[in-house]
């Protein structure tokens, strides 16, 4: 008794379709990005040339790419400094927010009691919360990585919530007829239902992160030794050093796009198999 | 009240519905009254529109759900300790109910799995499973790849991998188009007369109804009630003999006489 039709796998192309179109089609994907950038410099450093832009006011590519090589030992410790606080932040936020998303979908009174107080957390800007924690932190930087927390936390707790009510409701019964435990239907059933929505907020997370960092660090006002790339910033505006500061300012969108690329790559590395949202479809 | 028109059941009761009522938390009456036994190794169709309550009944038989009123007695089976009776029992949803991120094999061992049985203890039972639903070398595949019959396969092969002795099927064939309909109503019925199952079969076609099961329990809605019983004959007819013979034909004639009046009584 063999069954219906087989399906294709999942991705497989024609293969004479391949050679014929997907050459020029990855060579523009890379190509127009590149070309696109270049254009874009190019732009800048005739607009400084052509006008004499002082800068103090607008530094030409050339001098921005000059400080980044010569000011790289004071930017990459100040980025080393922003990172380590976005991602302890983020870590924490990611087992933290799983933890209590587990926690409150026991139970609807723990749900009733803390939901209000998460929601509290979350909608109040952290930049007025901040000079609180700073008051009440031990340093500056467990001040800073509270608040970077704080902002990162709550799209992993609301994703994973989310996620973890959504289980089929079928699969749950199945689970119950053969009389699974709570904590394999926890392990086996809903936390992998769980997962896209918890790598959605993990996406979202990553990128709330690198900017709570730099925001809560902009609300201290730490300087010395210890400080990240927003007191670098801080500091180069109060100097007029401008390329410094867009020296710093390309670190960070660079330290935030690989973030975004890192996160997008781990939930593609889950999800490929089997979810939807990351299976490329055929036309 | 069905009693009349029932066969004489020459096998011992597996498990008899006396006076079972269900009322959900809206209010909504969904079954009221229903008495029915059922035998041993019988296969059993609940026949009826939506709204009949028969998903309901097959709940109720799982413990999935608990009956408001009424007694449900599993003649012959121990009381576990959540209360439970401890029934071989398998279910098989409407949907397939596949864990989309586990593969065939790993779909078809979640029972086992959940008993504590590893892979590697399990396999031989799962490849047994997948053969026979006709599905052996889908055992690595995932289940957005298969096609909707295929997925209903892999659901039966995990029904039938714990070597169940009830089958409690609501309506497992509807969202499939006639022809692997057909396929999987046949190969059903060879399973069944394989493992000598229970089958307790939900749906809302006749034709399914009268070509699989040896009896029609026909079921009316608001209140969700027990209409018609009907015994079923088939002798050894072949399938397609059976599908073309009169007997057939007069069969679903007479259910359909018995859905039509059950569900004009209820509009009235």
């Amino acid at each position: 008794m063999t069954g219906e039709a087989i399906p294709a796998k999942a991705g497989a192309a024609a293969p004479g379709e391949a050679s014929g179109r997907r050459l020029p089609e990855r060579l523009a994907r890379v190509l127009i990005p590149v070309v696109m950038l270049a254009a874009l410099i190019g732009i800048w450093q005739a607009y400084v040339t052509a006008w004499a832009v002082p800068h103090y006011i607008l530094p030409s590519p050339v001098r921005v790419a000059e400080a980044l090589v010569g000011d790289w030992p004071i930017l990459s410790g100040a980025l080393l400094v922003t990172l380590k606080i976005t991602f302890t932040a983020l870590f924490l936020a990611l087992v933290g927010g799983l933890a209590l998303a587990i926690l409150l979908v026991q139970s609807r009174w723990i749900e009733l009691a803390l939901g209000p107080y998460l929601v509290i957390l979350q909608v109040t800007p952290i930049v007025a919360i901040a000079p609180l924690i700073l008051i009440y932190a031990p340093t500056t930087q467990t001040a800073l990585l509270i608040c970077a927390f704080i902002v990162a936390f709550f799209p992993v707790l609301s994703n994973s919530v989310q996620g973890l009510k959504s289980t089929d409701h079928n699969l749950l019964d199945l689970y119950a007829l053969y009389g699974a435990s709570r904590l394999q239907t926890l392990w086996l059933l809903r936390l992998p239902a769980a997962l896209p929505y918890f790598l959605a907020g993990l996406k979202i997370a990553g990128g709330l992160s690198l900017i709570a960092a730099v925001v809560a660090e902009f609300a201290a006002g730490s300087a010395g030794a210890g400080s990240g790339l927003a007191f670098r910033i801080l500091e180069s505006q109060f100097r007029l050093n401008i390329p410094r500061l867009f020296a710093a300012l390309i670190l960070l969108s660079a330290a935030g796009v690989a973030i975004y690329a890192v996160t997008s790559f781990v939930s593609w590395l889950l999800l490929h198999r089997w979810h939807e949202s990351a299976i490329r479809r055929e036309s | 009240m069905t009693d009349d028109s029932a066969p004489a059941p020459a096998r011992p009761t597996l498990v008899s519905l006396r006076g079972v009522a269900k009322t959900f938390s809206t209010g909504t009456t969904a079954l009221s009254g229903v008495d029915l036994d059922i035998g041993e190794g019988e296969f059993v169709s609940l026949l009826g529109p939506s709204g009949c309550g028969k998903s309901t009944v097959l709940r109720m038989l799982a413990g999935l759900a608990a009956p408001s009123a009424g007694t449900i007695d599993w003649k012959r089976a121990r009381i576990d300790g959540a209360g439970r009776p401890e029934v071989d029992m398998s279910f098989v949803f409407q949907e397939a109910t596949l864990m989309p991120w586990a593969t065939v094999e790993k779909n078809v061992w979640l029972p086992l799995r959940l008993k504590g049985v590893s892979l590697k203890a399990a396999r031989p039972r799962i490849d047994e499973a997948l053969e026979r639903v006709g599905l052996s070398g889908f055992a690595g595949a995932y289940p957005r790849e298969l096609s909707g019959g295929m997925k209903m396969r892999v659901s039966i092969a995990r029904a039938l991998v714990t070597r169940p002795k009830v089958m409690l099927m609501d309506e497992p064939f509807a969202a499939l188009d006639e022809i692997t309909r057909q396929k999987l109503n046949d190969d059903l019925l060879d399973l069944w007369r394989t493992f000598g199952w229970t089958v307790v079969f939900v749906t809302h076609s006749v034709f399914e109804s009268v070509y699989l099961s040896e009896r029609v329990v026909v079921m009316a809605a608001r209140p969700g009630r027990v209409v018609d019983d009907l015994a079923v004959d088939r002798d050894d007819l072949s399938s397609a003999d059976y599908r073309n013979s009169p007997r057939y034909h007069a069969m679903c004639a007479r259910a359909s006489a018995s859905l039509l009046s059950a569900i004009g009584g209820a509009a009235a």
